[in-house]
Formats: C-alpha cells, sequence, structure tokens
C-alpha cells in the first residue's frame, strides 16, 4: 500500500540519484536507512562532480599559473558564491570553509579568545550555550571557559523538549560577550526560537552563533533573517562529501577578529620577524583547503536548490508527523523531545521500555534498518531526561512512509524479541 | 549474535546487586552510555563474591550475570585464566569457533563468541570482566597495605 501525504516529493524519481539507497544488507534485506542525522547520502550528481574534478582539474588552489590551477581555484572559488547564495549572505568574502561544523565552532571560540576589545572574551565576562547543544557546541565554550575565566552559563530545557527561556533576563545579562545555540536540535529536533534570543543578545551587545549543522540540509537557511553573527554547518549532512564545513561571519568582524590557523594562504606579506594577513575569508583558511570537497559540497547546493528547500521541508514535516503518529501506536515507546512535528526537524529520538538503544539498534540492523543508537553527543540531554542513551531515527529528502512503515514493523520486532 | 544464553541471563541476572567487597570500581563504556559498578570479596586466594548493579545492553547485562556464576567460588589463578580465555575470545573478530577445551573453561561464556563478529559490541561484553580484572588487582594492593 502507497501512503500519500500531503507535500511529500517524488521519492521513486529522488531516490534514483542516490545509487546506495538501492543496496541490499544482511543477505538481501533492502536497506532502510534512517541515520540521515549523522550523515546523509550521496546523490550520483554529486559524486560525478568529485570524480570529474580528481579526473580533469585537480590542481592546488590561489598559486601556480597553469590551467589546472586556475580551472581548480575558479571551482573552488565558484563553490564559494554557490554556499553564500543557498545562505542568502551578503557578501561571498563571508564564507570561510572549514571541514566541518565542529571546526567552525571552535574557531569562533578560538578568534573570540585571542580578540582584543570589544569582543574579548576574560573572566569579567560570561558565555551563554544550551543544554541541547552537541559536544562540538560545548566543547569549545568550556576551553575557551578554562583558558580566559569566562563564566559558562546555559538554558535548561523543559519536560516537553524545548529550551527554558523563561530566565532569559538572567541567563543572558550585560557581561555576556557571545551566545551559542543550535538551530534544530540533534537528538531533540526541536526548533529553536532564533529571533526571542537575537533579541535579548542583541540587547546587551552579545554576539550570537547559530549552529545549523541539522538545519542547512532541511530546511531554507538564510542568514540575514536569522540576524546571527557567526552559523555553522558541515557539508557531509547536505548530501556533500565529508571534509567540508562552513562558517559565515558578519563582515565587520572577520575583519576585527584575529586569525586562529596560520600558514600559508591566509598571509599578505611574511618576513622572519612578523606578518600581515590577507583579508577574510582567507585570514582564516590557513594550508591547502579540501578542494575536491569545497566543490563537492558546491554541487550538493546545486542539487539541493533544484529541489528547492522549501519543499524538503515540507516533505521532512509530513514524513515526521507520520512517523511520531505511527512511533506513538508502539506500547512502552516513549519519544525524547517534542511530540509534535510543530517547530521540529526530521530526527526522532526514543526510548523503547526497558530495552537499552544497542539492542534496539542491533536488532532493526539485523533487518536492514539503519537508525543511530547512544547519546548522539549530547550526553546532557540524556542525564537531563534520566536516560542512558536514545535510539534516534532521522529523515532526508528521499525517505518515504513506507520507511517509517519498516521502523514501526522492525520496533514491534524488537518488542517481542526482548519481552 | 543473541544466542538464548546470553537472552537467558538478561532476563535472569545471576548475583545481580551490591553486596559487602573488599573493593569497589565503576566502570563506563564512554561510546554507548553502558555502565557498571563492581564489587571483588576475597578469602585469600578465592573468590567469595563478586556484586554488581549496572545499566546496558543486553549483552553487556548478560555478561556480567555469567561472570559472576563462573567466578564466584573459583580460585584466583584459575579465575584469571577463565578471564584471559574469554578476552582471547573476544578479541578474535569471529576467528575462533570455541572448541570442547575452550568450552569447558567458558560454560555460558561460550555463547559469547558470535558478538566477537561485531567490533561496537565487544566492548560491551568485556565491560564487566574488565571492571572485575580492576577490582581485584584494587582488593588484592589494599589488602597487602592494610
Amino acid at each position: 500500500m502507497t501512503i500519500l501525504l500531503p507535500g511529500l516529493l517524488d521519492t521513486d524519481a529522488i531516490r534514483k540519484d542516490f545509487p546506495i539507497l538501492d543496496r541490499t544488507v544482511h543477505g538481501g534485506k533492502k536497506l532502510v536507512y534512517l541515520d540521515n542525522a549523522a550523515t546523509s547520502q550521496k546523490p550520483r550528481q554529486v559524486l560525478d562532480v568529485l570524480n570529474e574534478h580528481y579526473e580533469q582539474h585537480n590542481a592546488n588552489v590561489h598559486r601556480g599559473v597553469h590551467v589546472l590551477a586556475e580551472e581548480a581555484t575558479a571551482l573552488y572559488e565558484g563553490a564559494r558564491d554557490k554556499i553564500a547564495a543557498f545562505i542568502n549572505a551578503p557578501s561571498r568574502d563571508e564564507v570561510i570553509f572549514t571541514k566541518n561544523a565542529s571546526e567552525s565552532l571552535n574557531l569562533v571560540a578560538n578568534m573570540l579568545g585571542w580578540a582584543d576589545e570589544p569582543y574579548r572574551v576574560d573572566h569579567d565576562t560570561e558565555i551563554v550555550i544550551t543544554e541541547m547543544e552537541h559536544h562540538s557546541n560545548i566543547v569549545p565554550w568550556q576551553l575557551l571557559s578554562q583558558r580566559t575565566g569566562a563564566k559558562l552559563k546555559w538554558f535548561g530545557l523543559t519536560d516537553d523538549g524545548r529550551l527554558d527561556l523563561s530566565n532569559i533576563d538572567e541567563i543572558i545579562t550585560e557581561k555576556t560577550k557571545v551566545v551559542s545555540f543550535v538551530l534544530v536540535s540533534n537528538i531533540l529536533g526541536t526548533l529553536n526560537p532564533v529571533e526571542a534570543i537575537v533579541r535579548r543578545a542583541q540587547q546587551v551587545g552579545a554576539l550570537v552563533v547559530v549552529d545549523a549543522s541539522q538545519a542547512a540540509p532541511h530546511m531554507p537557511l538564510d542568514v540575514q533573517a536569522l540576524q546571527a553573527d557567526f552559523v555553522a554547518f558541515t557539508g557531509h549532512k547536505m548530501c556533500g562529501p565529508d571534509g567540508i564545513g562552513v562558517l559565515w561571519g558578519r563582515q565587520e568582524l572577520l575583519e576585527d577578529l584575529p586569525p586562529f590557523l596560520g600558514g600559508g594562504e591566509m598571509i599578505e606579506t611574511v618576513s622572519m620577524h612578523s606578518s600581515t594577513y590577507a583579508p577574510a575569508p582567507h585570514k582564516f583558511e590557513a594550508g591547502t583547503p579540501p578542494i575536491a570537497q569545497a566543490v563537492g559540497l558546491g554541487a550538493a547546493v546545486d542539487y539541493l536548490t533544484s529541489i528547492g528547500m522549501e519543499r524538503i521541508a515540507r516533505h521532512e514535516h509530513a514524513i515526521t508527523e507520520y512517523a511520531i503518529q505511527r512511533l506513538q501506536e508502539i506500547p512502552d515507546l516513549r519519544i525524547i523531545g517534542p511530540v509534535t512535528a510543530e517547530d521540529r526537524g526530521a530526527a526522532i529520538s526514543f526510548t523503547l521500555g526497558d530495552i537499552h538503544p544497542h539492542d534496539v539498534g542491533q536488532v532493526l540492523d539485523e533487518q536492514g534498518i539503519a537508525v543511530r543508537v547512544g547519546h548522539h553527543c549530547a550526553r546532557p540531554v540524556c542525564l537531563r531526561y534520566g536516560i542512558p542513551a536514545t535510539t534516534r531515527a532521522s529523515f532526508y529528502l528521499y525517505s518515504t512512509p513506507a520507511e517509517v512503515d519498516a521502523l514501526v514493523e522492525g520496533l514491534e520486532h524488537v518488542r517481542n524479541f526482548f519481552g | 549474535m543473541y544466542q538464548d544464553v546470553i537472552l537467558d541471563h538478561y532476563k535472569n541476572p545471576h548475583g545481580r546487586g551490591l553486596r559487602d567487597g573488599d573493593a569497589e570500581v565503576h566502570h563506563v563504556n564512554p561510546t554507548c552510555g553502558d555502565e557498571i559498578t563492581l564489587r571483588v570479596r576475597l578469602a585469600g586466594e578465592k573468590i567469595e563474591d563478586v556484586s554488581y548493579e549496572g545499566q546496558g545492553c543486553s549483552i553487556s547485562q548478560a555478561s556480567a550475570s555469567v561472570l559472576n556464576e563462573l567466578l564466584v567460588g573459583k580460585e584466583l589463578a584459575e579465575a584469571q585464566r577463565i578471564q584471559e580465555t574469554f578476552l582471547e575470545l573476544m578479541q578474535s573478530k569471529g576467528r575462533i569457533e570455541p572448541d570442547d577445551a575452550m568450552e569447558e573453561v567458558l560454560e555460558d561464556a561460550v555463547a559469547f563468541a558470535g558478538v566477537s563478529k561485531y567490533p561496537a559490541r565487544v566492548k560491551c561484553a568485556l565491560l564487566s570482566w574488565m571492571a572485575w580484572k580492576d577490582a581485584t588487582a584494587k582488593a588484592l594492593s589494599e589488602g597487602k597495605t592494610a
């Protein structure tokens, strides 16, 4: 039976672009890939561009006057243009390539750690994060706090998996220098209310950093509408290759803030005594960058744009709504996070009675169903809800209602197996 | 992987709960959050009790139950030999097919042979065994200094 939901994409057509989705596992079982929040699969359009890059255009960038060097540079910088357009950046020079979102967030923390006034983070200042952050948006700030003496504060969570902003004026104060939070939680799926946080941060003159790793692949991302100062995301979750991430930052901040990594490519002139630096974004891209990966991410952005981010968001909303409804039919299943598809992404975490998520994941895998189990690099969330770990199913543009049904059947099998 | 023996131990664990001991350790598996608190009580060279409390997957919990059943009442030297044999089996990546001699040493623990094919799960099976080794060393060294 084919289930029709309003807003669904033509997944029959889309799935033809992803060769891996045809795979079978464990002796002929059809692969049901529901681990998209960990990484997405790659369409042929991206794989072809990667292949063509290495077969036809491979060279280092920004140096050399030969044909290949010029082609590689044009492709690498062309990818920057595509990403700038994808996130509606006012200028292409605000797009810094990194290796992943973790590096992007560490880069911001280190820019601020070495900055002069008015950006300096020191023992008289405060850093604000939230309890639902991925470890990549916790640990860099803990390090900065330990090294500078700045106080680390955070927003707690409500029982239904939302940010508790009831004490926002006590958390974000005149001492706050930076507020860094996730746009869509990788474990709870929650879409956070950016406007309220940004408004308060702007009142006190704090910088705003947004971790958009779970947003950029799934919905239109407009850095100007967010009104943030920095936005971080990674390529491999949005149909791009791994090894490429993005940090977008406001131009005047990138001009003012100091570089972090030093080396080739980020300089203007170098003497044995001192150096001057290239303008952004190159100031923050020391060394040979991930060239093919950036080009691949450009192709991924082309692919996503050709389908349309609004349409992808609508598709995932429909799938998420259906999945939440079906999962709640399973006895003893508890969703950790919002139990509505409103203001929510397509990652759904849950526990299943007393059955440990490791066992859930293993028995699902035996049926060809790939989910993620564990604390999802967000251990404070598990502590908050008093659970050791969760099982997480996460959907993408190629996910189908039939795959939701397969998951539900698989979970029934898990219950019988351990019941 | 999920042999009946493993599921039986998971559903009806032997010796679960914390009782008096000479030493206590707490071990965690950071990749999945499995945890165990384990105590060892010795009488000279003999293991009088291994008690434990923990949370985790069926593999880690069943393994602790099997450990309790196998090691309580044994002399330390023999227990060590059992632990080393189990470690060898679990690190075999599925290449060891337990023979009669191994089965005689490991008894129910041979059921974990299949787990050794799953690298992500080997740590689950070994969690309690590493905790036992650690707790025993601690009990022995504390016994000497006391």
